[in-house]
């Protein structure tokens, strides 16, 4: 198959572009999207391109944006919704933890809608509104499906695919890869990647580093500073969490016996808390150590840089944390 | 209407003098960022100063307003030092936020100033319950929000709003409409006409004034302040502005038409009250060459001041996260 290397935030404008071409129930709603083209300039050329009745810019209004997406969903359309910053979903939060997360179950009829948002810290005095990675938040609310891609091809593939799925859809960007990760990414329009599948990213035998979105992305850089040191650590990048792959986990974690789960969010209640607890309740035996959670601090996330840093996990301390554990 | 008492020139000299301070200091503030200096994005009110200097004037000190993110006037007419400005913009230890948060999201109740937050409008309801806090203890005192006609699309503004007017609470709602909310002009924000005719609909009192004279918004906010002290409640002041620059200091605004901005340059509230001023006799050009002088040394000061001091210990993150 033939590739290009583009950025992450190509690839996701490349997979809006696509399924709007291929699917006229497609259509982008969220504020300051189509004349603007978005506050990433994400989908900067869209309204020139498909018009403002498939690229609607809307007030300042996020629960009318998710419900109206509920509402047109329910009727046939395909609705990406976009929230400014996913610090901003608590406006929106009620339909979809009330509303569209129980409409299937209750009167089974599918909500196929996807709502994204730039989400977590950027390392960039962004501070406590912008910075957030609210995913345990929809995580615990069954009837939502949750992705958070790492790589610019697994956010071209993850979109098509949520998108393509019957079912309501958090898609939290990395606003922090946007324009820093490049990689290669399919030509094949068809390229999809399954919702629900982790990706190994690097074998390693020593340990195993579990993570999503940034976070993945900074356990290889991690894997690099310890590989220096005959540290062999495997990276898992969950891809989705809601559903999230157990098999791709426990085997890893079966075959090196060690296991830190690495996040961005808050740490307490996290979801690497749910990762680390599977992995205590099913390999207990697999394991030579401790399970192990580095993520970010039970505080807001502050705006100063010095302050920031002491947040967030990074390849350092992920570094030093794996040091540790292989150690144990 | 309640008789206004008329500003006395001293007044009128300070309201010209914190308006011109106000933009200084966002000046000041704009240099320091384009060198990449501040924490966190500018936002300016550059255009607006008239709404929140003569807001925040007609008030008494026991008031409490919770401004939004241009409202620097408000915060110097409180008395918020411009080092204490610099402090919070360049996230310092001993600022208002001390690194955590950034620019003018300073909150401080010795000066009856409810710190905003970057999610729209939150401090609206905030307010709605500080003026419920002040009926409940019958205490002849008001709370002032402000917010953009952006914000006015939401729900919390209903939900407040409407609450407002319900329990009849002493509190002034003004909406600082400055023909854009991001990218999006008033006719892409709401169907009616204006912002202040859905008073009516709340069954509040509204006025419309022109929100680059300083006057005309002091004398709005006066007239409610002493409606809503006398249990007369809400009032919603819509102030007609123009934001004269882009959303933030990012945002190069070419979706803003070159005629709208020319038309309201015309209307800036600093050339127009010094005009003003200066045709009644109380201010000439040699005063005004002074003032600049002044405020340029006073800024100076405060930027080297605040730069001294001491920036956030890494530790400082786990402090304060419960009382
Ligand atoms: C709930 C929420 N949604 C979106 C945003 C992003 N945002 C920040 S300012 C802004 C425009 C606000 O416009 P307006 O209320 O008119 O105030 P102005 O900036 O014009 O003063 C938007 C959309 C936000 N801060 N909060
Ligand atoms: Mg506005």
């Amino acid at each position: 198959m033939s590739e290009r290397i583009i950025t992450y935030h190509e690839a996701i404008r490349e997979a809006l572009r696509e399924e709007m071409e291929d699917d006229a129930r497609v259509f982008l709603i969220g504020e300051d999207i189509a004349v603007y083209g978005g506050v990433y300039k994400l989908t900067e050329g869209f309204l020139e391109q498909f018009g403002p009745e498939r690229v609607i810019d809307t007030p300042i209004a996020e629960n009318a944006i998710i419900g109206a997406a509920t509402g047109a969903a329910l009727m046939g359309l395909r609705p990406v919704a976009e929230i400014q910053f996913a610090d901003f979903l608590t406006c929106g939060f009620d339909p979809l933890v009330n509303m569209t997360s129980t409409i299937h179950y209750r009167w089974g009829q599918p909500v196929p809608l996807v709502v994204r948002a730039p989400a977590g810290a950027t390392w960039a005095m962004a501070g406590p509104f912008h910075s957030q990675s609210p995913e345990a938040w929809f995580a615990q609310i069954p009837g939502l499906k949750v992705v958070i891609p790492a790589t610019p091809a697994d956010a071209k593939g993850l979109l098509k695919s949520a998108i393509r799925d019957p079912n309501p859809v958090i898609f939290l960007e990395q606003k922090f890869l946007y324009r820093r990760l490049k990689g290669p990414v399919p030509e094949d329009r068809g390229f999809l990647v399954p919702l629900g599948q982790a990706a190994i990213t690097r074998p390693g035998r020593d340990l195993s580093l579990i993570a999503y979105g940034t976070m993945a992305f900074k356990c290889l850089e991690a894997a690099a500073l310890l590989a220096a040191e005959g540290i062999e650590a495997e990276v898992v990048d969950l891809r989705t969490i809601v559903p999230w792959d157990k098999a791709t986990v426990l085997a890893s974690v079966a075959r090196t016996g060690r296991a830190l789960v690495v996040s961005e969010a808050h740490h307490t209640a996290g979801f690497g808390a749910e990762i680390a607890a599977t992995i205590a309740e099913e390999a207990f035996d697999q394991l030579d150590a401790p399970v192990r959670r580095l993520s970010g601090l039970d505080t807001p996330i502050p705006a100063h840089p010095v302050l920031e840093a002491e947040y967030l996990p990074d390849e350092k301390k992920i570094a030093a944390a794996a040091r540790d554990l292989a150690g144990w | 209407m309640s008789t206004i008492p008329s500003l006395n020139t001293q007044d009128r000299l300070r309201l010209y003098r914190f308006m011109r301070q106000s933009r200084a200091v966002e000046d000041a503030a704009w240099a320091l960022s384009s060198q990449g200096r501040l924490i966190g994005r500018l936002y300016t009110g550059h255009g607006q100063e008239a709404i929140p200097v003569g807001m925040t004037y007609a008030l008494q000190p026991e008031d409490v307003i919770a401004p939004m993110y241009r409202d620097m006037g408000a915060h110097l007419v409180r008395g918020v030092k411009p080092v204490e400005v610099f402090a919070q913009y360049l996230g310092k230890r001993q600022s208002n936020n001390k690194g955590k948060d950034s620019g003018l999201h300073i909150g401080d109740m010795s000066r009856g100033i409810v710190g905003m937050i970057s999610v729209l409008p939150d401090s609206l309801p905030v307010a709605l319950g500080v003026a419920l806090a002040f009926k409940l203890r019958a205490e002849p005192r008001v709370a002032l929000t402000t917010f953009g006609e952006g914000s006015t699309s939401t729900g919390a503004f209903h939900e407040a709003v409407n609450m407002a007017a319900v329990m009849k609470v002493p509190l002034i709602l003004i909406c600082e409409n400055n023909g854009w909310a991001l990218s999006t002009p008033p006719a892409r924000e709401y169907g009616g006409q204006s912002i202040v005719a859905r008073a009516e609909g709340y069954g509040i009192r509204g006025v419309q004034v022109d929100g680059n004279d300083v006057e005309a918004v002091y004398s709005a906010v006066r007239a409610a302040a002493d409606r809503a002290r006398s249990g007369g409640g809400p009032t919603l002041v819509e102030c007609l502005t123009m934001r004269m620059k882009g959303h933030s200091i990012i945002d190069a605004a070419e979706y803003v038409p070159r005629e709208q901005l020319a038309e309201w340059a015309a209307r800036d509230p600093i050339q127009r009250y010094r005009a003003a001023l200066e045709a009644e006799g109380l201010w000439d050009e040699g005063q005004e060459a002074r003032l600049s002088a002044e405020l340029s040394d006073e800024i100076d000061r405060a930027i080297q001041e605040a730069d001294a001091m001491e920036d956030p210990q890494p530790a400082d993150v786990y402090e304060g996260v419960f009382a």
